[in-house]
C-alpha cells in the first residue's frame, strides 16, 4: 500500500531523511520506534506534505500513484490520514463545520455524493462514541481549550469520520494518561485494523503496543531504518534501549 | 455650507485615503453627513453593505441620549475606495456597539474612521474592526475616543486585527484617545498578521481544499466583528458579503 524508497528529506539546508526504505503492505500496522533526532516526526511530515519540508531524492508510492506529486488535500482525499503529534487549535472553526467541509471535499474529489447534516452528525456522534467523546465536544471550536489527551482523543474522532486507508499515526499516545491511552488504542484498533487498510504508527513507548499490536517494528535512527522485526523488536528496546539493540 | 476643497494628505483623518479616488467622488459629496439620532431610552440597530464599482463615502452623525444604544455593524468591501464614517455622541449611561469589516485586493483602500464623544458618564463603547486584504490593497481604522472631564464610569474599547494574505497589502490602525476623566477604563489593541499556516496546513490534511480553508480561516477571523448581532440572517448577510469578495482571491 505504502512503497519508500530511499528518501532523503531535508528541512531548511538540513538534512534529516537519509535513504529511508519502508514497505507497508494493506493489513499491516507498522510501529516505527526511535531516539530522538531519529526523523520519525519529519517521516510523518513529508507524507502529509507539509510545507518547508523538501524531498531531496528517493520515491513514495501510495496505492499506485505518485505521493510526493500530490498536495497535502490530495493526499487526504486519497486515503491518507496525517494523526498530529501537536493537533493545531483552529479558534472560530468549529469540529463539526471543519469535519464535514473536510470529508465531503474528500467525498467529492473522490465523485461521491456531500453527505446531509444529519448524516454527518450521526456519522461523527457514532465516531465520538467510539473514543468515549461527548458530541458537545465536537460542536466547540478546533481544538481550543482541549487538553492534551483530549485533542489527541480529537484526532481519531476525525480519523474515524474521515475513514483512511491509510494513517501516519505521530506519537498519539504522547500526553495520554493510563486510561486514555486504552481507548486511543482501542479506537486505532476499531478504525484502521482490516484487511485493506494499514498504518505507520510512530511511538516511543511499548504501552501504546501492548494495546495496538503491532505486525511490524522498525527502528529508525540516523535518517534510515536500520532495523526491521516483529513484536518482539519492541520489548527489546524497551528492556535494553536503541544502543545495546543497534550496536 | 461647502468645503468645496479636497482634503490632503496633511489632515490627519484623511492621511490613509485614496486621494485620487476622492478627486473623483468630487469635493461636494465628502459634504453630505448622515445624522441619526437615537433617544433616550430607545435602541436602534444598523446594518451596512458598503461598496461598488465607484468610490463611496458614507458619513453619519450619531447622537444617543441617556440610555439610548445602537449598533452599527458593516460589512466595507467593493470594487473601489470606500470610506465610513461615524461620529457618535453618548449621553449617559448609552452605548454604542461597532462591528466593522474591510475586506478587498485590487489596490483598494478601504477606511473606517470612527470619533466616539463619551460626553457623559457612565457610558459604554465597543469597537471590534477586522480588516482583510491582500494585492496591494490597504485597509484602514481611525478610531478616536474622546472622554468628557465630567464623563465619569466611561468604559470604551476598540479592537482592531488586521489579516494580511500577501505580501504588499497593508493595514493601518490610528487608535486616538482623549481623556479628561478619571475613573474610566479605556481599552485599545491592534495586531496585524498573516493566515495561520500550521491551521491551513491542519485543515488540508484533512483534505480541506487551499480555498476553502482559506475561507474557513478567514470567515472565522471577521467573525470576531459581528458577534454582537444577535440577528442571524442579517449576520449572514454581512459574512456573505465579506465572503463574496474574497473568492477569486490569492490563495
Amino acid at each position: 500500500m505504502l512503497e519508500i524508497t530511499n528518501l532523503h528529506a531535508s528541512v531548511g539546508d538540513k538534512p534529516i531523511l537519509k535513504g529511508l526504505t519502508l514497505s507497508i503492505p494493506a493489513g499491516e500496522i507498522h510501529a516505527i520506534m526511535g531516539p530522538n533526532g531519529a526523523g520519525k516526526s519529519t517521516l510523518a511530515h513529508v507524507l502529509g506534505g507539509k510545507p518547508g519540508y523538501e524531498v531531496t531524492a528517493g520515491s513514495v508510492t501510495f496505492r499506485g500513484q505518485d505521493l510526493l506529486a500530490l498536495e497535502p488535500h490530495e493526499r487526504a482525499a486519497a486515503g491518507l490520514f496525517l494523526g498530529f503529534q501537536y493537533p493545531v487549535e483552529i479558534p472560530g472553526v468549529s469540529n463539526v463545520q471543519f469535519l464535514r467541509e473536510a470529508l465531503n471535499a474528500q467525498r467529492k474529489s473522490r465523485g461521491e455524493e456531500p453527505l446531509s447534516g444529519g448524516e454527518f452528525l450521526k456519522l461523527a456522534k457514532d465516531k465520538a462514541g467510539l473514543l468515549k467523546m461527548d458530541m458537545e465536544m465536537l460542536k466547540r471550536q478546533v481544538n481550543v481549550g482541549f487538553s492534551g489527551g483530549e485533542k489527541k482523543r480529537a484526532e481519531m474522532v476525525q480519523m474515524g469520520i474521515l475513514d483512511p486507508a491509510f494513517a501516519v499515526l505521530d506519537e498519539t499516545d504522547s500526553g495520554l494518561d493510563i486510561d486514555a491511552l486504552r481507548i486511543v488504542g482501542a479506537g486505532i484498533n476499531a478504525i484502521m485494523r482490516s484487511p485493506d487498510k494499514a498504518v505507520l504508527l510512530i511511538t516511543h513507548y511499548q504501552r501504546l503496543l501492548d494495546v495496538v499490536a503491532p505486525d511490524k517494528v522498525s527502528i529508525l535512527a540516523g535518517g534510515r531504518i536500520v532495523e526491521t522485526g516483529g513484536p518482539e523488536l519492541a520489548l527489546r528496546l524497551e528492556a535494553e534501549g536503541y544502543d545495546a539493540v543497534m550496536a | 455650507m461647502t468645503t468645496a476643497t479636497l482634503p490632503t494628505r496633511r489632515d490627519e483623518a484623511w492621511r490613509y485615503a485614496d486621494l485620487a479616488a476622492l478627486k473623483r467622488l468630487g469635493a461636494d459629496a465628502l459634504d453630505q453627513w448622515q445624522a441619526i439620532d437615537v433617544p433616550a431610552g430607545t435602541s436602534v440597530t444598523r446594518i451596512f453593505v458598503v461598496g461598488s464599482d465607484a468610490p463611496e463615502v458614507h458619513r453619519m452623525r450619531v447622537t444617543l441620549g441617556e440610555g439610548a444604544s445602537a449598533a452599527f455593524f458593516v460589512t466595507n468591501a467593493g470594487g473601489d475606495y470606500t470610506r465610513v464614517e461615524i461620529e457618535v455622541r453618548l449621553a449617559k449611561g448609552a452605548h454604542f456597539e461597532f462591528g466593522g469589516v474591510t475586506i478587498g485586493g485590487a489596490g483598494v483602500t478601504r477606511e473606517f474612521v470612527t470619533q466616539v464623544v463619551h460626553a457623559e458618564p457612565e457610558a459604554t463603547s465597543n469597537q471590534t474592526v477586522r480588516a482583510v486584504h491582500w494585492g496591494g490593497a490597504t485597509g484602514n481604522f481611525l478610531g478616536e475616543i474622546k472622554v468628557a472631564r465630567h464623563a465619569q464610569k466611561t468604559d470604551a474599547a476598540q479592537d482592531f486585527k488586521g489579516l494580511l494574505l500577501e505580501a504588499g497589502a497593508s493595514a493601518n490602525a490610528v487608535p486616538q484617545l482623549e481623556i479628561f476623566a478619571d475613573d474610566v477604563k479605556c481599552a485599545h489593541g491592534a495586531t496585524v498578521g498573516a493566515l495561520d499556516e500550521a491551521a491551513r496546513f491542519y485543515m488540508m490534511a484533512r483534505g480541506v481544499d487551499p480555498a476553502t480553508a482559506q475561507r474557513l480561516l478567514v470567515q472565522a477571523f471577521i467573525g470576531d466583528a459581528f458577534v454582537a448581532l444577535e440577528d442571524e440572517a442579517s449576520r449572514e448577510k454581512l459574512l456573505d458579503a465579506a465572503l463574496g469578495a474574497l473568492e477569486g482571491a490569492w490563495l
